[in-house]
Order: C-alpha cells, then sequence, then structure tokens
C-alpha cells in the first residue's frame, strides 16, 4: 500500500544522522521532526534565523519574535542560536547544514528539481528554496510520486520552471525510494505492498533496478 | 556620542521622495518596522520601490502600502499571503522582482559591506539567472548578484540607544541586520530607546554608525501569521 506522508515522513527520518544540522521545507518535510530516532543528537535549522528549533509552544506562550520560516510560532531548544538572514544563508551556501528535506512538484533524472512555479498561476515566489538546492550537498526530496491527474512527477526531464539542477540525491515518495545516479534514477525501496511494476508505471523517467528491490522498512 | 534619537517616525522620514527605493525589513509579519510603515501610509509616497523579504498581509505590513497602491515595484523572495498583492501583479498594476531568500539577503548585506557583486550559486541554471553573468570557481556553477541601491533602508530592533546601537530579539532579527547601513539613510525604530551607556556594548548586534535617525515606536501590534500551538497535557 501506498504510504501516507506520515509514513514518507518516517522513513526519511531514517535518513539522519547524530550530529546532523537539517534544514525542513514546509509541507512533509515538517514532519520529519516528529520521527527523529531516540538517542539522536539532530538540530533544526530555519533559514529565517534560529538553529535548534523545538515543538510548537504551549498555548498562551506564543511569541511573535520567534517564528520558523513557515511563519509558525516556535520555541528553541537549549543550545539555540539567532542569527540574521545573510547569516542564515550563508551557513546553508557554506554547506555547515548537513541535510535539506523538502518538497517538490518535479524532480528529473539529472537531480533537477522543480517546485517554485506553474507557469500561468499566480507565483508566490521562491523563497529559500534556490538557495537551498543550490547549496546543499544532501539534498532529500520528499513528494508525491504521481499528481491528482495521475501524471508521473519523476521525470526524465523537468516541464515546470526549474529551481535548481542537478541537486537531488534522493527522493521519498509514496510508493519508493529513489537514488539519483549519474545514469538516473535507481530504484532503493518500495512501499510495503507496492510492487516494481507499480512503481515503474507511476514513473515516466527510467528506472534503474538491480536484483530484488526490498520493502521499505521504519 | 553622536546623537542619532529622533522624536517619531513623522521626523525619522521627513525626507523620503516619491519614487525612491526603499529597504523594509522583517520576515512575514515578524520584526517588520511597523511605525514607520503606518508614516509612508500617512504620507502617502507613491511610486514607491521595496525591497523586502515579503509583502505583507492585505491589511497589515506592506499590504498597506500596497492597498493605497504607492508600491510601483516589490522586490521579494515569497509574496505569498496577499490577495490584493496577487491582483495588482496579475493585472500589471505591480511590477515584481522575485529574488531567492539568500541572495536578497546578501544583496543587502553587501550593500551593507561596500560590496559591489557577489557570485551565489542560487539560481544558476534557472529564470533567475537569466541575463546575469555566471561563472566556474572550483567545478561549480555561479551567478553574479549585485548590491542594492537604496535611498532607504527602515528597520526595526527590540533596544537601541540614542547612539543608534540595536539588539534585536528572537527570529525578528532577520533582515533587519542585513538592511541596517544597506541604503543610503537608515532608520530604525526600536521597541525600547535608552540613553547611550545603558546597552552593554558586548551585545550590541548593529553598532550606530550603521545607523542614522532612531525613534522610540509605539502601539506595537507585532501581529503573528501562523498561530501554532501545541495542548498543555
Amino acid at each position: 500500500m501506498a504510504l501516507d506522508k506520515i509514513g514518507i515522513a518516517k522513513r526519511i527520518a531514517k535518513e539522519l544522522k547524530d550530529g546532523y544540522y537539517v534544514n525542513l521545507g514546509i509541507g512533509i518535510p515538517t514532519l520529519v521532526a516528529n520521527y527523529v530516532p531516540e538517542n539522536m543528537s539532530v538540530e533544526f535549522q530555519s533559514e529565517n534565523g534560529v538553529l535548534g528549533m523545538g515543538p510548537f509552544p504551549f498555548e498562551g506562550d506564543e511569541d511573535p519574535d520567534i517564528i520558523n520560516a513557515g511563519k509558525q510560532t516556535i520555541t528553541t531548544l537549549p543550545g539555540a542560536a539567532f542569527f540574521d538572514s545573510a547569516m542564515s544563508f550563508g551557513m546553508i551556501r557554506s554547506q555547515q547544514v548537513d541535510l535539506t528535506i523538502l518538497g517538490a512538484m518535479e524532480v528529473a533524472e539529472n537531480g533537477d528539481i522543480a517546485n517554485w512555479k506553474i507557469p500561468g498561476k499566480m507565483v508566490k515566489g521562491m523563497g529559500g528554496a534556490m538557495d537551498l538546492v543550490a547549496s546543499a550537498e544532501n539534498i532529500i526530496v520528499a513528494m508525491m510520486h504521481v499528481n491528482k491527474a495521475g501524471e508521473s512527477k519523476i521525470l526524465k526531464k523537468c516541464t515546470l520552471p526549474l529551481t535548481g539542477v542537478g541537486c537531488v540525491k534522493k527522493v521519498v515518495t509514496e510508493l519508493a525510494v529513489l537514488e539519483v545516479t549519474p545514469n538516473g534514477f535507481k530504484l532503493l525501496e518500495r512501499a510495503p505492498g507496492v510492487t516494481v511494476d507499480e512503481i515503474i508505471k507511476a514513473t515516466e523517467a527510467n528506472l534503474i533496478i538491480e536484483g530484488t528491490i526490498p520493502e521499505m522498512s521504519f | 556620542m553622536i546623537n542619532k534619537k529622533v522624536a517619531n517616525a513623522q521626523e525619522a522620514l521627513k525626507d523620503v521622495q516619491d519614487h525612491q527605493t526603499i529597504m523594509v525589513g522583517g520576515f512575514g509579519l515578524s520584526g517588520i518596522p511597523e511605525n514607520s510603515i503606518a508614516e509612508l501610509v500617512n504620507k502617502n509616497v507613491k511610486g514607491l520601490t521595496c525591497i523586502s523579504n515579503n509583502a505583507g498581509v492585505d491589511d497589515f505590513g506592506l499590504g498597506l502600502l500596497l492597498q493605497k497602491r504607492q508600491v510601483k515595484k516589490m522586490i521579494a523572495s515569497y509574496v505569498g499571503e496577499n490577495a490584493e498583492f496577487e491582483r495588482q501583479m496579475l493585472s500589471g498594476e505591480l511590477e515584481v522582482e522575485l529574488t531567492p531568500q539568500g541572495t536578497l539577503a546578501e544583496k543587502c548585506r553587501a550593500a551593507q559591506a561596500g560590496i559591489p557583486a557577489f557570485f551565489t550559486p542560487a539560481g544558476y541554471g534557472t529564470e533567475v539567472a537569466e541575463g546575469k553573468e555566471t561563472r566556474e570557481f572550483n567545478g561549480k556553477m555561479y551567478v553574479m548578484e549585485e548590491a542594492y541601491q537604496a535611498d532607504f533602508a527602515i528597520v526595526k530592533a527590540w533596544k537601541g540607544d540614542e547612539a543608534g546601537n540595536l539588539i534585536f530579539r528572537g527570529t525578528a532579527r532577520n533582515f533587519n541586520a542585513c538592511m541596517a547601513g544597506a541604503g543610503k539613510i537608515t532608520v530604525a525604530e526600536v521597541e525600547e530607546l535608552v540613553p547611550a551607556g545603558e546597552l552593554d556594548p558586548n551585545q550590541i548586534h548593529i553598532p550606530g554608525i550603521y545607523v542614522k535617525r532612531i525613534f522610540q515606536g509605539s502601539n506595537y501590534e507585532k501581529r503573528i501569521e501562523q498561530r501554532t500551538v501545541r495542548k498543555r497535557d
């Protein structure tokens, strides 16, 4: 069965490593913070200028001066720090941030990503996405494999305006975990109960399939 | 001590003119210079180019300037929460330059630091890089971006002193700290203005040299855009 958003977040949480600084995008990536394995120290960065982001505040404790990049009220954890926007993107560009997890409208087999603009529709802006994808060494995309019309979003070539080129390393969808290799998408894992054929059908890009593809474990 | 104190927003912004370029600090509605925005609305200056990460919401922040059609061009990274903005953009009344957030911050910082241009990887291979110089450094491609040139930079801090020194609070530091000194004239409004000597020099985030005029703001609403909470057990 295909995963729900929480399932995708749980699977991505398995990519976290002790000592990682992580930037989470809006949407499914934000959920990853709920599934950090116990006994693991991970610090979350939000690009509006905070490291050491904690959970939402208790009712009544909201502080308009303490928000995340989604403009949500947050708290900070011991060891947290605030800084300005230029320093925030400085640490992103200089790859102090170990892992970036973000959503996408399309990804391509060369690692291109499109997630900010649909021609003909109101464009809200790229926010920090272009800086993040152009800078991060380790980018995992959390996304749905197909759109609402059933069309694949895992493509040979992106059709939408790009956010970044050749930058995505791994994709986790409701159906599969894919790695971006120099030769294209390699199928690493399938969602529980999902067959390799189903994944191939849902994927416009070619898939490199070697041996038996294991089911995801959580 | 060089005294930067002025009485209020009216005095601080007395020489803002039509068609000028104005940087405005804040991220979303957090850390926006509320008093100064109200004064720009009051002055009814027109044809402004605003550089700010966001464009406020319909009835708060820079949305107030948009409502009165005072903004000719908006330079921002994300403008998602504003219906009037959308209407003006789609009708062509409002010119919009979308810029990656880190590039926007660095274009401010470069102006503050006297650096005319820099190379960033953000936007390489995308429409953001169209028409811009690109160059390879150590095997990776970068786009050249130029520092902003603004007539005014308007920032908001938590505390300040009469010498113009600023201290920010929480994530309200955001673009405020990058924009201070990045315009020809920097105006700072603060929640609490104290005499020189009362702030610990070790704790200053922005030294007063970057600030031309400072005043104590009043009636801060500090509106929260996305109130997210958890229940107490």
